[in-house]
């Protein structure tokens, strides 16, 4: 039998405020431990929560850039805990009325679009930080940071739409370059700014009701999200296939050993005692508001996208491609700016940028070669300086020193060469040390023309201009022929 | 007569006038306190060199003309559930013993810019849970009146340092009746004003949407005067309500003509002590002598407040209590094996007497899931029926007249044990909490043994002045509020 997998992910997204959720604390991220607290966030006794009304504007644009309806009323629920890093006893969320409900984004599946839902997008405030002595299952104390506590969250909680690991890690994509875009989220999954748990099962294709889930935990990257998920599929096949019942439970994933772990059971579940939080009164979002949020809203993916089919009459491919990271877009137009044709700005982009990015696993605005060197680099090109070859290797160099394409190509004498009788004097050089090649050509093997341009190049190691040595070789040999 | 034993006004007046100063009122009232504290045990924390010290500040003020205000150099004792920068607070619980919170409360920051001395802070109930003061993990307060009585709770201390002439005006704060119940048996005022009225941003939360910060007072007046200063918008607190603060002592006019007041027939049930029954009835014809029109109404789910009460509060509380882990301050005790789970369960149970426990538990199992539906979802259903009850209720009338309790104080001990009874005494106070009313407590008459009985006025949200406005009437028509109890 066939089994399909049904997933669901629950996202945690770092709001990008000043200030915490119900106080004035800085959210930065990597200070001291324990600096950025107050009695608010520290659950000191007597103290009260007060709504940061920025953490609500973004929101609405999160609501609005997914499509979500936002709620006339929504209240804010205490979720009931403890836990050491929690100081409170329990952390505010939503619950029965969340912000923000039936959204959706669109993915590309295998070349398709697809349709992804969301349940609903809510606030929340963050928990703190433990930190072991040690080794967690030996350490004799644990410290705690409160820094993050109370900073703002957005959960956002998508449908039962997803059937693959690839899927989830494009809709975790999309999702992620979505709130990029609007401002409201780093991304940054490393420092957790975008953290992700999984709902997964799995049924016979074809079934329409669903298999028993596991909640997946602990997944801190887009590599990691894809690797659980296809382990815990593979889990869970293997039990229907086997006839056993897959447990509701929620699993940990473990990175070292490439495994999902049972950590607690059903029965263990929490029960969270949510109920209305009686210190914050119910949100009521303006319709102006709303309105407002959204003319200020920049530019989304697709739009930017449609822009730069029609702005720069690029391809379908290089527009979309640009677009998936708005770090990337802006580097492209920032390119554009400085005098880089759109086509050529984009194909390098695409192949050699992204070439040494993803290998040093960086964004875009952390590229030594800023936009202004690459377009100095096309600007060398166009006058004719260097050759396209040659313009590769000047590109691996300023990606290395961060230098400019022109310093490069001076300090390495790279210029290219363009004098005709410097050339013909490579060319007579090249027929004469290959006297045989040379015969058998002007008996008939045209095909040899390519041997003697390679020879060229290869004297002049690399700088004679292309164009130039075909030119002049074909005159050449010409002549000879006509002799001959 | 002893500087301890006179209202605000007049000591207002007299240090206007420099007749005396805030040092000798406030010499009066730590002299008051050498002789009767240890009777009493109205306080758990006091400091005399603070308060001299806060008392010569206010003189330097008065000299020079600056910060005048009625409440300028007056002696004030604080309950204990109010957080005091660098001073301990306790909320009378032994998990919070070595507490020392690092800000002010906001209505304590009101009081500070008023100039006032801060006398001490005043026993309680553990954590507000409780109408006798005998929860307090510190020992119980004594009735002034009768030292082997309750002085009610929660704020039984703040209402029998006051009776005793051990401060000049104090604050409580009111969840289920802890400000009127006292000042019912301690025969003094005490108002809880409308939810929302004052800031509790520092006050240690029992029941978020009950909790109440009110004063105590010698005279309607003086409550009046202290509600001023402490009543207003704080963004500090999302619940407070950004309304302007009336001038209340304006609405003390001793006239009453033409105000319709209610006798809600529930609060007159057969089985009540008829001294009580008989000393409100009394009230409300000394009103109607005034000019004042009575009407006997109904608040048909009366009876259903003390459950409504008893599921809302423990529910909220269970969640407010949960800070008290052992982790960041107050009592932490290591449980063997030393790990997480077993550092909480010792602590708590070390940190909460078995009444805070009891609470906790209850709301713990209210708010679980298979119950909440039926308890807290059910009691926020009643609670919309009692606060429309009330509605229709003051589309006829101004102001309600009820009693504050069903007894003169009773003897201490006697309840304690007996948590359903104790409940039971709320039945008049924890309707007006529910309903987010406006509620004062006046003193209205003795029993045969000399014990205190109180008048409670209720009105609509935010009519405080028409509650003041009554009240100081039948103060005026009476002489209750000038006897002083015996200790």
């Amino acid at each position: 039998m066939e089994y399909e997998a049904v997933i669901g992910l629950e996202v945690h997204a770092q709001l990008l405020t000043d200030s915490k959720l119900f106080c004035t604390c800085s959210t930065r991220f990597g200070a001291e431990p324990n600096t950025q607290t107050c009695p608010v966030c520290l659950g000191m006794p007597g103290v009260l929560p007060v709504l940061n009304k920025k953490a609500v504007e973004f929101a609405i644009r999160a609501a609005l850039a997914m499509n979500c309806a936002i709620a006339e009323k929504s209240v804010f629920a205490r979720k009931n805990y403890f836990y050491p890093d929690l100081p409170k006893g329990y952390q505010i969320s939503m619950y029965e009325r969340p912000f923000s409900t039936k959204g959706w984004l669109i993915i590309d599946a295998q070349g398709q679009k697809k349709k992804i839902g969301i349940t609903r997008i809510h606030m929340e405030d963050d928990a703190g930080k433990l930190v072991h002595a040690g080794d967690f299952a030996r350490a004799e104390f644990s410290y705690v940071d409160l820094n993050r506590t109370g900073v703002p969250l957005l959960e956002i909680v998508s449908e039962p739409d997803i059937r693959s690991p690839e899927e989830a890690a494009e809709y975790i994509r999309q999702l992620r370059n979505l709130l990029v875009y609007i401002g409201v989220c780093d991304g940054n999954m490393q420092e957790g700014s975008l953290r992700c748990d999984a709902n997964v099962s799995v049924r016979p294709r074809g079934e329409s009701r669903f298999g028993t889930r596991a909640e997946l935990k602990n997944m801190n990257s887009f590599r990691n999200i894809q690797r659980a998920l296809a382990y815990e599929i593979e889990r869970q096949t293997r039990l229907c296939e086997c006839g056993e019942a897959v447990v509701q439970e929620t699993r940990l994933w473990d990175d070292a050993s490439g495994k999902t772990m049972g950590m607690r059971g059903k029965e263990e579940a929490h029960d969270y005692r949510y109920f209305p939080d009686p210190d914050l009164i119910p949100i009521a979002v303006d319709r102006d508001w709303i309105e407002q949020v959204r003319k200020d809203l920049p530019e989304l993916p697709g739009q930017k996208k449609d822009r730069f089919l029609k702005n720069y009459a690029l391809p379908e491919y290089d527009a979309e491609l640009l677009t998936q990271d708005k770090v990337l877009a802006d580097y492209f137009e920032s390119a554009i700016r400085q005098g880089a044709p759109p086509k050529w700005a984009s194909n390098w982009i695409m192949t050699e940028l992204l070439r040494e990015l993803n290998a040093a696993e960086k964004s875009a605005d952390q590229c030594p070669v800023t936009p202004e060197k690459l377009a100095g680099l096309h600007k060398l090109i166009e006058k004719g300086t260097i050759s396209m070859k040659i313009a590769k290797s000047v590109f691996a160099e300023m990606y290395k020193t961060g230098k400019t394409a022109a310093a490069v190509v001076q300090e390495q004498g790279l210029v290219q060469l363009s004098d005709d009788s410097e050339i013909l004097k490579m060319i007579d050089g090249a027929l004469r040390e290959n006297p045989k090649q040379l015969e058998q050509y002007l008996a008939g093997r045209d095909k040899l023309f390519g041997f003697f341009v390679g020879q060229i190049m290869k004297k002049s190691r690399g700088k004679a201009n292309p164009g130039l040595v075909n030119k002049l070789l074909q005159e050449k040999l010409n002549k000879l022929k006509e002799k001959a | 007569m002893r500087l301890c034993e006179m209202t605000i006004e007049e000591l207002s007046q007299m240090l206007k006038s420099k007749e005396c100063s805030s040092l000798d009122i406030t010499k009066s009232v730590y002299e008051r306190i050498r002789e009767v504290e240890k009777k009493v045990h109205a306080y758990l924390w006091l400091n005399e060199e603070l308060a001299l010290s806060q008392a010569r500040e206010a003189d330097r003020l008065l000299q020079a003309g600056e910060k005048l205000n009625p409440l300028l150099g007056i002696p004030v004792a604080l309950k204990d559930i109010f957080c005091t920068k660098g001073i301990p607070t306790t909320c009378a619980s032994k998990i919070l013993e070595n507490f020392v919170p690092p800000f002010d409360a906001s209505a304590v920051l009101k009081l500070k810019e008023r100039g006032v001395v801060m006398v001490g802070k005043t026993n309680m109930d553990e954590f507000a849970m409780g109408s006798t003061t005998e929860g307090s993990a510190f020992g119980p307060t004594h009735n002034p009146w009768a030292l082997d009585c309750i002085p009610g709770g929660s704020s039984g201390g703040s209402a029998a340092a006051l009776s005793a002439d051990m401060c000049v005006a104090s604050l409580g704060t009111d969840t289920g009746g802890s400000i009127r119940q006292p000042a019912s048996c301690c025969s003094v005022c005490g108002i809880k004003p409308t939810y929302g009225r004052v800031s509790r941003y520092g006050v240690i939360a029992y029941a978020s949407s009950l909790d109440q910060v009110g004063p105590l007072g010698k005279t309607v007046r003086d409550t009046a005067l202290m509600l001023e200063a402490i009543a207003g918008f704080d963004p500090h607190d999302s619940t407070s309500v950004p309304r302007d603060v009336p001038k209340y002592i304006s609405a003390c006019t001793g006239a009453v003509k033409g105000l319709k007041l209610g006798l809600p027939k529930e609060y007159f049930v057969p089985g009540m002590d008829p001294e009580v029954k008989n000393a409100v009835q009394a009230a409300a014809k000394e009103l109607e002598k005034s000019g004042a029109e009575l009407m006997e109404l109904s608040l048909p789910h009366t009876d259903y407040c003390i459950a409504t009460y008893y599921i809302i509060a423990p529910s909220e509380a269970s969640s407010n209590l949960a800070r008290y882990d052992g982790v960041r301050y107050g009592l932490r005790i290591t449980g063997a094996p030393n790990i997480l789970l077993n550092m909480y369960k010792a602590t708590r149970t070390a940190g909460f007497s078995p009444e805070v426990r009891r609470r906790i538990i209850i709301g713990t199992y209210t708010l679980s899931a298979g119950y909440y539906d039926a308890y807290y979802l059910k009691a926020q259903k009643v609670r919309t029926l009692i606060r429309r009850d009330f509605e229709e209720a003051f589309k006829k009338c101004d102001v309600l007249l009820t009693p504050v309790l069903p007894t003169p104080p009773y003897k201490l001990g006697t309840k304690i044990n007996d948590p359903l009874e104790m409940y039971l005494s709320d039945i008049f106070t924890v309707s007006c909490n529910l309903a987010g009313l406006p509620g004062m407590t006046v003193p209205c008459g003795f029993s045969k043994d000399n014990l205190p009985i109180g008048l409670q006025l209720l009105a609509r949200p935010f009519e405080e002045e028409k509650i003041f406005q009554a009240a100081y009437a039948f103060e005026q028509a009476t002489d209750w509020h000038k006897r002083k109890p015996k200790i």
